[in-house]
């Protein structure tokens, strides 16, 4: 019985076990390997050159560029993002009426695809046909080139990454805004808190842990951004100025063919990550921990 | 303006769109009930480690794996072909996490029971706990229907026959084409959303719950 029992367990985890060995953790070292060959991806073998590549990455005035790009873009996202979405969050907790109207219509844009969003930011930011030339207008305000010009085509990008992600982030600081027991509000206000004092001491720090968890997960998700950037600045921006992580990545192993500079590329943003999401582990143990 | 757009975002593109989601949607919820089962019934050897090995792939972001990814499928021979956009997406772990957190919750004399009945676990698996545990094989179905549909980077490198291209993929290509007709691009934006929003319309308590509950993306 026991022994069947195993069998069968095995059994029933070998097809999952079979696709995560084979096209994830397989992958993953052997992206190490290959990292340390010059190789275009086409002829049969590379040649061997040690840790070579890394050597040659760290002295690539383009790679720095796409890291200072990636902080750029998450350090232009993620305050903006959390700062936009915490405010509807604390909105709508405040107004239960119409909650689910305005849940669905926040949320649209994050089921969209990245693409067909862009497809619709790309015309608002036309230099004569968009939008958003029309509008500033209005008030007086010179028309810019936006994605074609360096100073102005990262921020275009960002504010459109805000956009499709503030309903993912409304969602989480709802779900922490609506868990606070309201008798913390009712004690304090019986102490005489109110109004902003009791935001400020009370919905601010319980909130805490969900503004930590958002950071996080959307600095992860900055060092994988790639398609808002080859949809917005399919060339990586004027001046390299959109050219990020990622990006630099594909260009590096699908256009340009170095395979094992490439991957040495992935190597740096799997340390990255791995150590962002460590991190992003450790809080969410302990909120399980203090939790139960 | 129609006529354009057939071409350029022909039926094909959506076949191909429809074929991957729906093949890599219902292998996702198989192989992941499957193993969360495991994970939640039975007892054996390795199972704190295996489990721990398949949680910790989730930090292994796709974008790490695409050369070794692309020399493997090259070897395996299946680059532009469905085989390379669905198999290696034939598992999700979150779903695996999410489905045995579920299953763990079940109450044992339910196993038991059924076993006692003389159920198989497959039986178990597919006739007793699937229906009390729709919420969680539709959350998980539609996180990976989505997921499935919105992914552009994998499709734009592992296919690269105009008749293999996904519907993201074939929406960078009509941008890159017609990127000064703005009324031909949201016409394709809406086409190339309009099954997501069918689906989000009816499902969304599902897709809000999945993030209430589990932060997934």
């Amino acid at each position: 019985m026991k022994k069947n029992e195993t069998f069968l367990a095995y059994l029933f985890i070998l097809p999952a076990a079979l696709v995560i060995i084979v096209f994830h953790i397989f992958p993953t070292v052997y992206s190490w390997y290959v990292s340390l060959f010059n190789w275009d991806l086409i002829s049969p073998a590379g040649e061997f050159v040690g840790l070579g590549n890394y050597k040659k990455l760290f002295a690539d005035a383009d790679f720095w560029k796409a890291l200072l790009n990636t902080l750029y873009f998450a350090l232009g996202t993620i305050p903006l993002s959390i700062a936009c979405s915490f405010a509807v969050a604390y909105g709508l907790s405040r107004r239960i009426r119409g909650l689910s109207f305005f849940r669905t219509v926040y949320f649209l844009p994050v089921v969209t695809s990245v693409n067909a969003v862009a497809m619709i930011w790309l015309w608002i930011y036309h230099p004569d046909a968009g939008i958003l030339n029309w509008f500033l207008g209005f008030f007086g305000v010179a028309p810019h080139k936006w994605l074609l010009d360096p100073d102005w085509a990262m921020p275009a990008v960002i504010l459109m990454s805000v956009w499709k992600s503030l309903g993912y982030n409304i969602i989480i600081f709802l779900v922490a805004i609506l868990s606070i027991p309201r008798e913390y509000y009712e004690a304090a206000g019986i102490d005489g808190a109110s109004g902003f004092s009791l935001f400020r001491h009370i919905t601010l720090p319980l909130v805490m842990p969900a503004i930590f968890f958002v950071s996080l997960v959307s600095l992860i998700g900055s060092f994988q951004t790639f398609t808002q950037i080859y949809m917005l600045t399919p060339d990586g921006g004027p001046l390299k100025s959109t050219m990020v992580i990622v990006y630099y990545l594909y260009q590096n192993a699908f256009v340009f063919f170095k395979a094992g500079y490439a991957s040495a590329i992935s190597f740096v943003i799997f340390v990255i990550i791995f150590t962002l999401t460590l991190l992003q582990n450790k809080y969410w143990g302990e909120k399980i921990d203090y939790e139960n | 303006m129609l006529t354009l757009l057939r071409l350029r975002l022909s039926a094909g593109i959506f076949f191909n769109s429809f074929l991957v989601t729906i093949a890599s949607t219902l292998l996702q919820v198989v192989t992941s009930a499957l193993a969360a089962y495991a994970f939640a019934r039975f007892k054996f050897k390795g199972k704190k480690f295996l489990f721990l090995l398949f949680l910790g792939t989730m930090m292994i972001p796709v974008e790490v794996t695409l050369v070794p990814n692309y020399l493997i499928l090259s070897k395996l021979g299946w680059i532009d072909t469905y085989t390379a956009l669905v198999i290696p997406w034939a598992v999700s772990v979150f779903g695996i996490f999410l489905m045995r957190q579920f299953f763990v919750s079940l109450p044992a004399e339910l196993f038991d029971q059924a076993q006692i009945d003389g159920c198989t676990h497959w039986q178990i698996l597919w006739k007793i706990v699937l229906p009390i545990s729709k919420p969680v094989f539709i959350t998980v179905g539609l996180f990976s229907m989505l997921g499935s549909w919105n992914s552009f980077l994998w499709p734009l490198i592992m296919t690269n026959s105009e008749s293999m291209r996904t519907v993201p993929v074939g929406l960078s290509y009509f941008t890159l084409e017609y990127a000064t007709r703005y009324h031909l691009m949201m016409a394709a934006a809406l086409f190339a959303t309009l099954p997501v929003l069918v689906v989000y319309f009816f499902a969304q308590k599902y897709f809000i719950e999945g993030i209430s509950t589990s932060g997934m993306k």
